[in-house]
């Protein structure tokens, strides 16, 4: 069960029925009731200073998975994008490329079906499906709970595949080693600009799909420009899922990644 | 909308609170939301009413502080207030602008008793 919140029945659901759920925004009912009467005193009122960041809870669970993932040397990425720009075939393709190389596995979130994680099955990785029900997002008490049913091997590869939507995720921190933001060149250029804060929360974009170029008026350069105005250190690879071209620059990054984690790990 | 999932992160906020400082019952809750933050105040507004029904929050007011943004340009050192994570310096009209403040969200003060 989960170790820093104890919690409860729920709506979000993870895999095989096993592990547990817990409480989400459509079925909220928390305890501290509307007392019926009040006593004389409740009747004065008082200040409390809180002064504490709404995303505390969040990001303690993140801080939790972060420990995780260092301990046993896991490089970690979760990926964003809208619906459609080629999330899971990118992570099929990269798994298929790195195969045998490194352990690698997969979270997919996504609101229903768990046709993603069967994908990747298909390649042989371990794959868990987080189903979200209503939710937008995942967050880092989801990822918390999948780890522990996924347990991902050690030195290993863990992409995490967020649900497809370029405003909810952009808050909630799951303790990966980087944010990744997919950008397909189907979508408009100015995608950087009409949801800022994803970009401007990730640190690695993947311009996906550009076998598609040839075919389309989108205008590469115009992207980038639009997306260093909202974040200018952003890393940015020009890649094809399905070609496979600028795979080896993408890949020589994953392999840079992975070692970096496994040397910083304690190999647990 | 993720601002379902802020609004209850708040409630859990102030049920911990409400446990450590021994109130039952919320007037007023004050947050400051940066205008830079991923949040739509008034889908916040929105999904507090309904998380707070049936709770010690229930019928509080909800007071949104808005926090202006900062930004200071990487070029020509500016600092200003920017309107959105995209704006332009306005001294030298460059976009290498960092963010240094105004993209928080806090719960910052309660009136209880």
């Amino acid at each position: 069960m989960c170790s820093v919140c104890g919690c409860g029945s729920d709506s979000v659901t993870l895999e095989n029925g096993a592990g547990h759920t817990h409480h989400h925004a459509s079925a909220l009912r928390y305890g501290f009731r509307a007392p019926k009467t009040r006593s004389p005193e409740q009747g004065e009122t008082r200040l409390v200073r809180i002064e504490q960041d709404i995303l505390a809870r969040n990001d303690r669970h993140a801080e939790a998975n972060r420990e995780h993932f260092r301990q046993r040397g896991i490089f970690a990425l979760n990926l964003v994008s809208s619906p459609g720009s080629g999330k899971t075939s990118l992570l099929v393709r990269t798994i298929r490329e790195l195969g045998g190389r490194y352990p690698m596995a997969v979270i997919e979130g996504d609101q229903q079906t768990s046709n993603d994680a069967e994908r990747i099955r298909e390649t042989g990785a371990p794959a868990l499906q987080i189903n979200t029900g209503k939710g937008c997002h995942l967050d880092a008490h989801m990822v918390e709970h999948a780890l522990q049913q996924l347990d991902p091997a050690a030195r290993s590869l863990l992409l995490i595949e967020n649900v497809g939507n370029l405003v909810c995720p952009a808050s909630f921190d799951l303790g990966e080693a980087h944010k990744v933001v997919i950008l397909s060149v189907t979508e408009g250029e100015d995608k950087p600009l009409k949801y800022p804060d994803m970009f401007a929360a990730a640190d690695v974009m993947l311009l996906n799909k550009i076998d598609l170029l040839p075919y389309l008026d989108f205008d590469v350069e115009k992207a980038i420009d639009f997306v260093r105005r909202v974040n200018p250190d952003i890393r940015i690879f020009k890649i094809s899922a399905t070609s496979g071209e600028g795979f080896s620059d993408w890949l020589a990054w994953l392999a840079s990644g992975l070692s970096e984690a496994a040397t910083a790990g304690t190999g647990a | 909308m993720h601002e379902m999932s802020l609004a209850e992160s708040v409630l859990h906020i102030i049920e911990d609170a409400a446990r450590e400082q021994g109130f039952s019952r919320v007037k007023r809750v004050t947050l400051e939301i940066g205008k830079l933050s991923c949040v739509e105040p008034e889908a916040l507004r929105f999904c507090f009413d309904s998380v707070m029904q049936g709770t010690l929050v229930e019928q509080a007011e909800l007071q949104i502080v808005e926090v202006a943004g900062q930004g200071k340009c990487e070029d020509c050192a500016a600092e200003f207030h920017p309107e959105s994570r995209y704006d332009a310096c306005p001294e030298c009209g460059n976009y290498r602008i960092r963010i240094t403040g105004g993209d928080a969200m806090r719960v910052y003060e309660l009136e209880v008793s």
